[in-house]
């Protein structure tokens, strides 16, 4: 029986990147009514799909490793689920593998992600040793909005590590950032850059998540 | 995707509304496809992906070969803004394609205060707004819906105009297009052969010449255009086509579900409601073929919820076989089966119960008028006791809220209609303390008001509508005897009304001041954050129009009006003799009971309406 918690890995890619949070739990509960294969639902007045995500993903932002939780209601071989459902997602959603999970989100400590900066002015080659330089930086303090206000967080020790490159019109980078406490968007680096050295600041920046791990840097799965 | 496009996106809100890919869209190679067709709405995305004639017709329209079909709705301000900047011209959502590169631009025109959005969007497109402007054959710009019962207001935009319901006649319309692609023809030549198609319209056919007194004398016309273009119909509804696949959207909608259509038109000629004879004459599906398509529809699209849609539901008559047939396949299943439009009039408790299984909502219902006379004028058919029975019946059934819809400035409307509204409303509420069977839980009754707009082909045709500031004075009278904290009252503002007036019955003439509006910033004009009185006032004067010409003034008989050359199949004079009935206040069978002979049997080439 699989009354166990399955979880499927998704990669969310192309026009799918703009699906928000919300949106994407809808969709997914959506799929698996197309496919077939109810979910389970929770009991009391108002029931609805177990369904949980790992680390929710900011709207434009692509991925290839959105963990989501979930149970059936009834049996069903872990390839078929895979298949079935990748039958029924839309445009630029991938569920890449289905497995019994037997650890928590809660384990998940680090993330890598790559980012593409776009300078429209500024030659990537120019920029680069002076981004290297600003992250290698002790304390990066930077202004975030909480729920209650603006607060201060240091971003340096969320960097586990960032290595820049450089292409013709822009500059990739790859990043081990901290996933949870605490949680570090990797919009922070171009916030950072925008607040402490304007003149880094690329004039757009995306990012994709490529990996996540615990806090021993085995890949989480 | 377009990489300006990327770069916008993050700074507008609800970007998933502008980027196609959902499940269900229809992608085609461009090298098997010969017509490109851009089905537009002018609305934003969750207004028009609610809308089931969109849905039919990008069914319909794909499943022709060589056809590729895609949707194009109106960007929100904040998008059309960063559109601009960047010069990104309004593109389809399938294939991120500009309009230009389309073959047939149509639009669906659903209601009135749309018009500014199709200029605007023909602007963002960089397609030049007039027929007159756009010499080529390419693209052909066209509009079908219920607005187009009077095509005139828009008749400088587009060219032609699909007058009915668009199934069979878009599809004709698309062959000849082909045809005239192939052929090499130019547009006039295009223009004359699809007037020859029955319910097209072509504006620049029918010349408008005007009276002294500004009414309209003559509406000419030119190079053998038929006399009177009748609405197109799909007479054999139970067969026709139905989207069982529909695009799944990636985003919040507005109606995020599956909805069935019943039947369409409907029995009852209510005098006030274009839809009740634009649709006329009533065909249903079956029972066994709306189940189908439900599940199938449930099964395609992965919704929870399921909403039987019709001009009166509860007029469908194995209703109850329908439901029970469905709700076997939705409770099992939690999904929640809904009916909107009930009736107040043969509302059973059995019906009631059955939906209840799965989910309790408010309940609705539209008395229009708030006496017995003023009823009987409009020809609603719903007495006050069948309204109080149900209510009663609802409140010991467990409902608390209630909500009550109403026109003010209705034909024959005195002070004593208006405060009937009230009485209504406060018996409402002794019912619910009488009976309720939960009083902890407390009970909301909801009285809603809209100003009345007389609207063209329906028997208040020729009426003025109240001017604004009687509607407002009646909306004081009221709100002063609404004093009860357990009802709220909601009243529609005088100002969109006044306008929709205007364009709803509106002249060639028109058109400049819709064209006036757009190019002084209207757009969005069904939404209160854009539309702007002050701007429509200013258009009129512009053009030396005055709107209370066009809203507040009654026609006599004999006067030519702009939708003349347009029949929904309902006869002139039904309409003339139901209107003096009205201030007879002498009620018309509903079609059930006794055919009234109105004219739109003829549309059928055989059989019977409502079989």
């Amino acid at each position: 029986m699989n009354e166990s918690s399955l979880r499927l890995r998704l990669s969310k890619t192309g026009r799918a990147v703009y699906i928000s949070h919300l949106d994407l739990m809808r969709t997914m509960q959506r799929a698996f009514l197309r496919a077939d294969m109810p979910l389970k639902y929770s009991e009391g007045f108002n029931p609805h799909a177990q369904i949980s995500f790992a680390l929710p993903l900011s709207l434009g932002t692509a991925s290839e490793c959105e963990l989501m939780d979930f149970k059936l209601s009834s049996f069903m071989a872990l390839p078929e689920i895979a298949f079935r459902l990748n039958r029924v997602l839309p445009e630029g959603l991938h569920v890449q593998e289905v497995y019994e999970q037997d650890r928590k989100f809660r384990h998940i400590k680090w993330l890598d992600v790559e980012g593409v900066f776009e300078y429209n002015l500024r030659s990537p080659a120019l920029v680069l040793p002076e981004l290297t330089d600003f992250f290698a930086r002790d304390g990066i303090v930077i202004e975030k909005k909480t729920k209650s206000g603006t607060g201060e967080m240091d971003i340096s020790p969320a960097i586990r590590s960032i290595l820049f490159d450089c292409g013709s019109t822009t500059v990739t980078l790859r990043a081990t950032l901290s996933a949870q406490e605490p949680t570090m968007n990797p919009d922070n680096l171009v916030s950072a850059l925008r607040q402490l050295a304007p003149d880094l600041a690329p004039d757009f920046a995306y990012f994709t998540r490529k990996q996540v791990y615990d806090a021993d840097m085995n890949v989480f799965r | 995707m377009d990489k300006r496009l990327t770069h916008i996106l993050p700074k507008v809100q609800k970007p998933a509304r502008y980027t196609g890919g959902e499940y269900n869209q229809v992608i085609k190679s461009k090298a098997d496809v010969d017509l490109r067709m851009a089905l537009c709405f002018p609305d934003t995305y969750e207004i028009g992906m609610s809308n089931l004639g969109i849905k039919i017709l990008y069914g319909i329209t794909n499943e022709m070969e060589g056809v590729w079909c895609e949707r194009v709705f109106a960007p929100w301000g904040d998008m059309e803004n960063e559109m601009r900047k960047s010069h990104i011209p309004l593109w389809a959502l399938e294939s991120g394609d500009p309009l230009s590169e389309f073959d047939i631009i149509g639009f669906s025109l659903g209601y009135e205060m749309a018009y500014t959005n199709v200029l605007n969007m023909l602007d963002l497109a960089g397609i030049p707004i007039h027929s007159s402007e756009r010499t080529e054959l390419l693209p052909i710009v066209f509009a079908g819906g219920t607005s187009c019962c009077n095509p005139e207001p828009m008749a400088d935009f587009f060219d032609l105009m699909a007058i009915g319901e668009g199934e069979d006649m878009n599809r004709e319309l698309l062959l000849l297009l082909r045809e005239a692609k192939r052929g090499g023809w130019a547009k006039a030549e295009f223009l004359s052969k699809a007037a020859e198609i029955g319910g097209i319209y072509v504006p620049s056919f029918y010349e408008p010449f005007y009276n002294s007194d500004g009414t309209l004398s003559e509406l000419r016309v030119k190079d053998g255009a038929p006399e009177l273009v009748t609405k197109r119909i799909v007479e054999d509804f139970d067969n026709s086509y139905f989207p069982t696949s529909p695009v799944v959207p990636s985003t919040e909608i507005v109606h995020d579900r599956v909805t069935l259509e019943l039947f369409r038109g409907c029995i009852r000629g209510c005098r006030f409601c274009q839809a009740g004879y634009a649709y006329r004459p009533v065909r249903s599906r079956s029972v066994d073929k709306l189940e189908e398509q439900g599940i199938a529809s449930l099964e395609n699209t992965g919704y929870q919820e399921i909403t039987l849609s019709s001009l009166s539901t509860s007029d469908y008559r194995p209703l109850g076989r329908l439901c029970d047939g469905l709700l076997d396949y939705c409770v099992p299943r939690s999904i929640g089966l809904s009916l909107p439009s009930l009736r107040a009039d043969n509302f059973s408790i059995e019906l009631m119960g059955k939906v209840q299984q799965v989910r309790k909502s408010g309940l609705t219902f539209a008395p229009e008028a708030g006496t017995q006379r003023l009823r009987d004028a409009i020809n609603k058919n719903v007495s006050e006791e069948d309204l109080l029975n149900t209510c009663r019946i609802a409140f010991e059934g467990g409902w608390s809220n209630v909500k009550l819809y109403f026109m003010l400035g209705l034909p024959t409307e005195t002070d004593e209609d208006v405060l009937g509204i009230a009485d209504l409303a406060m018996k409402v509420l002794a019912l619910w303390k009488q009976h309720a069977s939960n009083k902890s839980r407390g009970v909301r009754i909801t009285v809603s008001t809209s100003c009345f707009v007389p609207k063209p082909h329906t028997p208040f045709q020729w009426e003025a509508q109240v001017d604004m500031d009687e509607y407002r004075r009646r909306v004081s009278l009221l709100r002063s005897h609404l004093r009860a904290k357990a009802i709220t009252y909601n009243w529609h503002d005088a100002d969109t009304s006044l306008i929709e007036a205007v364009l709803s019955r509106g002249d060639r003439r028109i058109g400049a001041v819709i064209e006036e509006v757009w190019r002084s910033g209207g757009k969005l004009d069904s939404w209160s954050e854009y539309f702007s009185f002050g701007r429509w006032i200013s258009a009129f004067e512009k053009c030396g129009l005055d709107p209370k010409f066009y809203a507040c003034r009654e026609r006599n008989i004999d006067e030519l009006l702009p939708w003349s050359r347009v029949s929904m199949g309902v006869k002139p004079e039904f309409m003339w003799n139901e209107r003096q009935k009205c201030y007879r206040a002498e009620l018309s069978p509903d079609c059930r009971k006794k055919c009234t002979a109105c004219g739109a049997l003829s549309l059928m080439s055989g059989g019977r309406c409502d079989e």
